[in-house]
């Protein structure tokens, strides 16, 4: 470690500098729901991150040129607000924000049946009002629940979450210091029924065997992530169940 | 190997696996991958025989052929008239289908018969692949709702607001005395005395939030009666 203001040492006797186990994902809480005038919202915190998503839609393309006979046009932005990180950051799209904005859009995308939808707009707004690593990975999380909150047709959700190589040692859900002083970082979203990967990106040097077995431990997290996903949903509407109702006609 | 997953009113989210085997079949928003059948929505199971159906528990108004909606006039053009019908897509309504009566363009101006800004209670006729949804309001009960009062309540909680064999709606319009038409993409038209049209709206607010309590029937009633809030 040579680089300014990295701790001496990020693993002590086995364990991270939080107190977790390797394979130990932060604290992981899913609300559904949160956005009154949004379609669909939901609140996701992952340790110190907070990610807020907010759906709307399938609505009317603007600019219309965008709009497409064939399916949805998929519309995600996400932004980082400017008190999230320790250092005020300038409001604003950039480099960072719009790259993140368009491999969340590739992520969500293969999940969500775009062709029942045509000529429309599902608009996904992020924000990240809270930055401690993973910021991607919980904005997926979020925008997979606001998805399904809104009632659009989805073929599964997506999870996500990122692992990484730590002072030689293979970790799952990097916070803070071990994200900026770590070796490698690799963010990944599947859907979990399909088991189909959607995001896989990769910063920093890894072996083909450290790769399938960060893969490994990021596959077995996100079943865990759906759970919690599942779960928040179902709490959500959990109160429409009582209701005896049967479906009625208009006049 | 046929297997179902699920219970019957069981609540479900996109992806859930319902039932396994062909002997299924998928219905509402459900779909079938394979042998499977899977939820595509949040929505509440229904297990009739062999078909396993899912009632979608939100989204967007998606129009239907048959369905009875109202929808808002934002434009007339040449030969018709564009509504708002409160979906991700516009309804056309076409000179011939607004009333029995012969227009002579000519002599007449369409904003006779329905002006920009008016509501109209119509039924959508057909929905094209490119989903150019042609809506009509030649026949009974279709018209143009003069007066009165909108209010705008989820599409996916108007069976509620309808009730059994129209239990609900009928408690609503005989209590109050006013005229309610309910839209299946979820406007509410109420017309009547001012006080009662105010009664009347915020008591389909409740049955919109409330929707799954239980009592929710006494609840209106004392409403509509003046006793509660």
């Amino acid at each position: 470690m040579s680089k300014v203001g990295a701790p001496d040492k990020l693993i002590v006797n086995g364990k991270r500098l939080d107190g977790r186990k390797f394979d130990e994902m932060r604290e992981l809480t899913i609300k559904a729901g949160i956005i009154p005038n949004a379609d669909g919202s939901a609140q996701v915190d992952l340790g110190g991150t907070r990610a807020i998503a907010a759906v709307y839609g399938p609505r009317e393309v603007f600019p219309r040129h965008l709009s497409d006979p064939d399916k949805a046009y998929l519309n995600c932005i996400y932004t980082m607000v400017s008190f999230s990180t320790p250092d005020r950051a300038r409001p604003g799209p950039s480099r960072r924000s719009v790259e993140i904005s368009k491999v969340v859009k590739d992520a969500l995308a293969p999940a969500i049946f775009l062709e029942k939808y045509p000529k429309t707009a599902i608009d996904v707004y992020i924000e990240i009002i809270n930055a401690n690593a993973g910021t991607r990975t919980a904005a997926i999380i979020a925008a997979a629940v606001a998805l399904a909150d809104a009632g659009i047709e989805m073929r599964d959700l997506v999870s996500s979450i990122a692992a990484g190589k730590v002072d030689g040692e293979l970790l799952l859900d990097l916070f803070e210091p071990e994200d900026n002083f770590g070796d490698a970082d690799m963010p990944f979203a599947m859907m979990p029924r399909t088991k189909e990967i959607t995001l896989l990106q990769m910063d920093g040097e890894l072996t083909k065997d450290e790769i399938a077995e960060l893969l490994k431990m990021n596959m077995k997290a996100c079943e865990k992530i759906y759970e919690a996903q599942k779960v928040a949903l179902k709490e959500k509407f959990a109160t429409e169940k009582d209701l005896a109702q049967e479906e009625g006609e208009s006049q | 190997m046929e297997k179902l997953y699920v219970n019957d009113r069981d609540i479900v989210v996109p992806g859930e696996m319902l039932a396994d085997g062909i002997e299924y079949l998928p219905s509402g928003k459900a779909f079938r991958d394979g042998e499977k059948i899977l939820a595509s929505t949040i929505g509440i199971v229904s297990v009739k025989g062999r078909v396993v159906k899912v009632i979608p528990l939100a989204g967007r108004y998606m129009p239907k052929r048959g369905d009875v909606i109202i929808g808002k006039v934002t434009n007339i053009g040449h030969s018709g008239w564009t509504l708002d019908v409160n979906s991700p897509y516009n309804a056309d309504m076409n000179i011939g289908e607004a009333t029995h009566e012969y227009i002579d363009l000519a002599k007449t101006e369409m904003s006779k018969y329905f002006d920009i800004g008016d509501y109209v209670l119509a039924e959508v006729i057909t929905i094209s692949e490119a989903k150019f949804i042609k809506i009509s309001a030649k026949h009974r009960p279709y018209r143009r709702l003069n007066g009165g009062n909108i209010i705008q309540v989820s599409p996916t909680k108007i069976p509620r607001i309808i009730g059994k064999q129209g239990s609900m709606i009928k408690m609503l319009k005989d209590m109050s005395g006013c005229d309610v038409v309910v839209g299946q993409n979820g406007l509410v038209w109420i017309k009547g005395v001012p006080e009662k049209e105010v009664i009347v709206a915020n008591a389909i607010k409740v049955i919109e939030k409330e929707s799954h309590k239980k009592g929710l029937t006494d609840k209106i009633k004392q409403m509509l009666e003046g006793g509660a809030k």
